[in-house]
C-alpha cells in the first residue's frame, strides 16, 4: 500500500504559529512555498535524517519555516543564511544544514554569502525559491524579477536600462570549481514538480554522503505577488518564466566525488589536547634566577627597518622577563613600518608598568640619522644614548647625555653579518646599564634564539658590543 | 495495517478545513476525479473534494497540493 | 616556564584556546588581524575551525550559526569591521546567543586611521545595532588581561547567553608583555536545553530573533532587560589605585589607564592627591564604585581617547554630586604623562595641598 500524507518531517500541530489553523501554513493559496516544504519533508523522513537537520530559514515568506519542520531550526538574518550554514555545519559535519531562502535573500542583499559559500564547497544544501519578486515586503522588484515585469517598484515594468536584467544565479554558480550539483527546476506543471522531487532528493543526499555543497533553484509562483490565480501562475511560470531561466542541469560532479571528500574536521573541546597544545606556546626559555634592577629602564630603540630594531626591543624584553621583572614591549606599527623606519619602546621594571609608550627614554640606541635627530632631545639630562657609529654621522651632546659611541654594524659585519649590529647593541647596553651579568643575557639568547646555527655568532656579537664598552 | 482488508480501491481525500481552494489539484488530476465544493470552510474558501470514484492513487495531487496537510492518497 | 612574552592580540587567542573556543570567524583589518593570524594558526592544529570570511558580515553569522549550537565561538575586528557586524550582534542578542566578539579600536569615523582610539565606546557599550539589547563589555588594558578577560568573557557569555566583547585599543593589541599561559578547563554550562546543533537531543529547538506578536516581543525584551539588569547589578568591575583620598579620580580605561597610573604618583609626590579608578568592565559600568566617592569633596576627570563618550556614564553615575571634567585626545594621538599633569594641576589649582 502506498499512502501520500503530511510528512513526519513536520510537525503535527504548528504550535509556533500564530493565531488559528495550527495545522495550515500561512502561505497563500498556491503559493509554491508548500510544494517545497513538502518535498523536503518527505525527503527528510524517507532518508531518515531529520533528526539531525538545521533548518536556516531566512528572511522573506519562508522566514517561518521553522514553525513547521519538526528538525533543528534556525533563523537567520537577511541573506546571510549560507554563513549561518557554514557556521553550524562546520561545527558539526555530521549534521544535515538546508540553507532555504527566497530570491531577494539569496540573490540580492546575500549575494555575498551565496558565492562565497558556494565557493568554499561548503557541504550543505541550498534550496533557492525563486519567484522574481519579493513576496513578504510586498511585491517588490526582486533581482531575478524578469524585464517588463511589474511589481509595486517597477510600476511600469522593469526596464534594463534603468533597472538591470533578471540575475541567472545557477549560471553564476557553475562557473565554480567547487560546487558539486547545480540544478534548475520548477514547480509549474506535474511533470515538473516531480523533476523538483527528485533534484531535492539527489541534493540532499549528496550532502548526506560528503559530496559537498549542492545549489537547487526551484522556480516557483508567487500568484499573489503576481496578481494571477493559483492555476495561471502555474502556466505562467512554465511559459514565461523558463525562458528567462532555463531548467536543467548546470554542474553535477556527484558520480566524480568520492564520498566524504567534502567531509570537514571538528573536534570539540578537549582540555588535555588544549593543555598539551598550550604547553607548547610557553617559552623556551630556561629558568633563570631573579634579577633586581638598579633602576627601571624606559627604552626607545630606533632605526631603519631591517636593522633588528625590534628584534633588539624583544632580546631585551625576554632578558628581563626570565630574570621575573616586569615588562613591556611596543611598536611603531602600520604604514610607519612600511616606510622603511622602525622604533619600539621597551620598559622594564621591578614594579608594574604604567605607559607602555616611552616618551622619555632613559635609554636612546640610535641605528640611523633620522633616529637621532628625532630623539635624542626626548632622553633627560644624564640619560643613556648608544650610537651605531657606522651608519650615523652626527654626534650626540655628550655633556649632557651619557653617550656610548659605538661601530656596531662594522663589529658585526668582522663576526659574520652586520645584521648581527643589534645584537652588538645589546651587549654595549647591558655593559653601560650594568642591568644584567653577560652571562645571563648570553644564556637567555641561546635558548630564544630559533636557528641554532646562529647562536655561537650572536654569543661572539653580544661579547664583543659588551666588552666594547667595559674596555673604554 | 488493520484497515487493509477494508481499502481495496485507491482514493483521494481532502481536509476540507486546510484546503485554501487554489484548484491546483483539479487541474493535475489525470481522471478529473477532484472537483470543487460550492461550501466555504471557515477560512473562507471553497475546498476541493473527491467525486468518489476512479481514483488510480497516482498521488500527483498530492505533490501539487502546497498544503502539507490538506490532501492524503491511498493506493492500496 | 609557564609563560610566553607575546602580543595582546596573540594573548586573546591564547585565551580563547583555554576556554574552549572551536571556531574563529573573521576578516582581515588592522590594527586586529593578528587575532585571525593566530586563530589560522591554532584552531585547525586543534581540530577547531578557522575560516576567513567574505566579510565581516559574514563573519558574524557564521559566529551566529556555531553560537546557536552552544559551541564557543568568535570572531574580531576593528571599528569599521565592528560597524559591519552590528546587524549580526543584534540578531546575537535577540537570539540570546553566547559569543565573544573583539573590536580593537582605531580612528574614525569612516574610514578614520589604523592608530589607537576610544571612540566606539558608545558604539560598543549603548548596542550598537539595532533594538534593546547590551553588550557585555571587557575592557583590557594588557596582554595578561586580553588573554584573561577574554576567558572571562566567554564565562559571561555563557552565564547570560548574551554576546560578550572585548574593547580594546592598538596599542593594548601590538604590544607585547609577559603572559602567564592558562590552563584549559571543561566548559561548565550545558546549552541542550536551547541550542541546535544537528543533533537528536536539540532537533525541538530554535533559533531565532523573530517575535511577530507585539505582546510577546514586549515580554521577551522585558525579559532581556531582566538579564540585564542582574548583569548591571552582579558584574560591574573596576580597579581603585589610590583613590580612598583622594581629590581629583581620574577615570580612565585600556591603555590610557596605563599612561594615568604613571602620573598617579608622580601628581602625589607634587601634593596633588590624584587616584584612578579603571573601569575593567565598560558595560555593565561602574557605576555605584564611581558613586561612592562622590559622597565626599572631590572631582572627577575622565581621561579618554575620544572627544568624550564614557564621561558620559562617569556623570550619570555622579549624578551631579561631584564636578566632573573631561581630558580626551584622538584621531591616534595619545597623551603623554606631561600633558595629564598639566590638566592634574590646572583642575587643582585651589585646592590645598597636602
Amino acid at each position: 500500500m502506498k499512502v501520500y500524507e503530511k510528512s513526519h518531517s513536520f510537525y503535527e500541530v504548528f504550535e509556533r504559529k500564530s493565531g488559528p489553523a495550527k495545522e495550515a501554513t500561512h502561505y497563500c493559496p498556491g503559493c509554491g512555498h508548500g510544494n517545497v516544504h513538502k518535498m523536503i519533508a518527505e525527503a527528510l523522513e524517507d532518508m531518515e535524517l531529520t533528526s539531525r537537520t538545521v533548518l536556516v530559514s531566512p528572511v522573506g515568506c519562508s522566514v517561518f519555516a521553522y514553525y513547521y519542520f519538526d528538525c533543528g531550526n534556525t533563523q537567520a538574518a537577511h541573506g546571510r543564511a549560507p554563513a549561518v550554514a557554514t557556521g553550524v555545519k562546520r561545527a558539526n559535519p555530521d549534521s544535515i544544514v538546508i540553507s532555504y531562502q527566497g530570491d531577494g535573500d539569496l540573490a540580492a542583499i546575500g549575494t555575498a554569502e551565496t558565492i562565497h559559500a558556494a565557493n568554499r564547497g561548503e557541504n550543505i544544501t541550498v534550496f533557492f525559491i525563486n519567484n522574481a519578486i519579493y513576496g513578504m515586503t510586498g511585491g517588490q522588484m526582486a533581482p531575478t524579477t524578469m524585464l517588463g515585469q511589474r511589481s509595486t517598484t517597477t510600476p511600469l515594468g522593469r526596464q534594463e536600462h534603468v533597472h538591470g536584467n533578471p540575475i541567472r544565479m545557477c549560471e553564476m554558480l557553475s562557473t565554480l570549481p567547487a560546487p558539486t550539483y547545480i540544478e534548475r527546476v520548477a514547480v509549474g506543471d506535474s511533470k515538473h514538480v516531480m523533476k523538483t522531487r527528485k533534484a531535492i532528493r539527489k541534493a540532499l543526499k549528496i550532502q548526506a554522503e560528503g559530496k559537498g555543497y549542492s545549489f537547487v533553484e526551484i522556480l516557483s509562483p508567487c500568484p499573489t505577488g503576481w496578481k494571477m490565480d493559483p492555476t495561471v501562475a502555474r502556466d505562467w511560470l512554465m511559459d514565461e518564466m523558463t525562458k528567462v531561466f532555463p531548467l536543467g542541469v548546470f554542474k553535477d560532479e556527484s558520480d566524480n566525488v568520492d564520498e566524504g571528500s567534502w567531509d570537514r574536521e571538528f573536534k570539540p573541546f578537549d582540555t588535555d589536547q588544549v593543555n598539551a597544545y598550550l604547553d607548547r606556546l610557553k617559552t623556551s626559555m630556561t629558568e633563570g634566577a631573579q634579577v633586581t634592577l638598579k633602576e627601571d629602564l624606559h627604552c626607545k630603540f630606533a632605526g631603519f627597518g631591517g636593522q633588528g630594531i625590534l628584534t633588539l626591543g624583544l632580546f631585551l624584553s625576554q632578558i628581563g622577563m626570565r630574570a621575573g621583572q616586569q615588562v613591556s614591549w611596543f611598536p611603531a606599527y602600520g604604514p610607519e613600518m612600511r616606510g622603511g623606519t622602525a622604533n619600539c619602546s621597551v620598559n622594564l621594571s621591578n614594579e608594574r608598568i604604567g605607559s607602555p609608550l616611552v616618551d622619555e627614554p632613559n635609554v636612546l640606541v640610535v641605528m640611523n640619522q633620522p633616529s637621532l635627530d628625532a630623539f635624542e632631545k626626548t632622553v633627560p639630562d644624564g640619560g643613556l644614548i648608544i650610537v651605531d657609529t657606522t651608519i650615523v654621522q652626527g654626534k650626540p651632546d655628550t655633556d649632557r647625555l651619557n653617550a656610548v659611541m659605538i661601530p656596531a654594524s662594522k663589529i658585526a659585519d668582522e663576526v659574520g653579518t652586520p645584521k648581527i649590529a643589534n645584537v652588538v647593541i645589546l651587549g654595549a647596553l647591558v655593559a653601560a646599564t650594568g642591568a644584567f651579568t653577560p652571562e645571563y643575557c648570553m644564556e637567555t639568547l641561546r635558548s630564544v634564539i630559533k636557528k641554532k646555527n646562529l647562536v655561537e655568532m650572536n654569543m661572539e656579537a653580544f661579547r664583543r658590543g659588551y666588552d666594547f664598552v667595559k674596555n673604554q | 495495517m488493520t484497515n487493509n482488508a477494508a481499502v481495496d480501491a485507491p482514493f483521494m481525500e481532502v481536509n476540507a478545513e486546510l484546503c485554501k481552494g487554489c484548484q491546483l489539484c483539479v487541474g493535475v488530476c489525470p481522471k478529473s476525479v477532484i472537483a470543487i465544493s460550492d461550501d466555504l470552510n471557515s477560512a473562507s474558501y471553497h475546498p476541493a473534494y473527491y467525486t468518489g470514484a476512479d481514483c488510480t492513487g497516482c498521488g500527483l495531487c498530492f505533490y501539487a497540493c502546497p498544503e502539507p496537510g490538506a490532501i492524503k492518497v491511498v493506493k492500496p | 616556564m609557564a609563560k610566553q612574552f607575546m602580543k595582546g592580540n596573540d594573548a586573546i587567542i591564547v585565551g580563547a584556546l583555554a576556554a574552549g573556543c572551536r571556531a574563529y570567524y573573521g576578516y582581515p583589518i588592522t590594527p586586529a588581524s593578528e587575532i585571525a593570524h593566530a586563530a589560522a594558526l591554532h584552531f585547525p592544529a586543534l581540530g577547531g575551525v578557522f575560516i576567513q570570511a567574505e566579510s565581516e558580515v559574514a563573519a558574524i553569522n557564521m559566529v551566529y550559526g556555531t553560537a546557536g549550537m552552544g559551541i564557543r565561538t568568535m570572531t574580531a575586528s576593528s571599528s569599521p569591521g565592528f560597524s559591519l557586524k552590528q546587524e549580526g550582534l543584534s540578531y546575537c542578542a535577540g537570539a540570546e546567543l553566547p559569543l565573544v566578539v573583539v573590536n580593537i579600536d582605531r580612528g574614525g569615523p569612516g574610514l578614520g586611521n589604523i592608530a589607537p582610539e576610544q571612540a566606539d565606546y558608545f558604539q560598543v557599550t549603548k548596542g550598537g545595532g539595532h533594538g534593546n539589547y547590551r553588550l557585555i563589555t571587557l575592557a583590557p588594558n594588557g596582554a595578561q588581561e586580553m588573554c584573561d578577560l577574554t576567558m572571562k568573557a566567554f564565562d559571561l557569555a555563557d552565564k547570560y547567553r548574551n554576546p560578550a566583547c572585548i574593547m580594546a585599543d592598538g596599542i593594548t593589541g601590538q604590544m607585547m608583555e609577559v603572559v602567564e599561559i592558562p590552563e584549559a578547563k571543561p566548559v561548565p554550562y550545558d546549552h541542550t536545553a536551547w541550542a541546535v546543533d544537528g543533533t537528536p537531543a536539540t532537533s525541538k529547538n530554535l533559533i531565532s530573533s523573530i517575535v511577530l506578536e507585539p505582546s510577546e516581543l514586549e515580554e521577551h525584551n522585558l525579559k532581556l532587560d531582566a538579564k540585564y539588569r542582574e548583569i548591571m547589578a552582579n558584574e560591574a568591575l573596576c580597579e581603585e589605585y589610590r583613590t580612598e583620598d583622594a581629590d581629583l579620580i581620574v577615570v580612565a580605561y585600556g591603555v590610557i589607564s596605563r599612561i594615568v597610573y604613571s602620573t598617579v604618583d608622580q601628581a602625589r609626590a607634587e601634593g596633588l592627591k590624584v587616584g584612578l579608578l579603571r573601569p575593567i568592565t565598560l558595560w555593565p559600568f561602574p557605576s555605584e564604585a564611581i558613586a561612592a566617592h562622590a559622597e565626599r569633596d572631590m572631582r572627577f576627570l575622565a581621561v579618554e581617547l575620544s572627544t568624550g563618550q564614557m564621561v558620559e556614564d562617569v556623570r550619570l553615575a555622579v549624578g551631579g554630586k561631584a564636578p566632573v571634567d573631561f581630558y580626551g585626545r584622538c584621531g591616534g594621538m595619545v597623551p603623554e604623562g606631561a600633558e595629564l599633569m598639566n590638566q592634574y594641576r590646572q583642575l587643582m589649582e585651589g585646592v590645598v595641598r597636602s
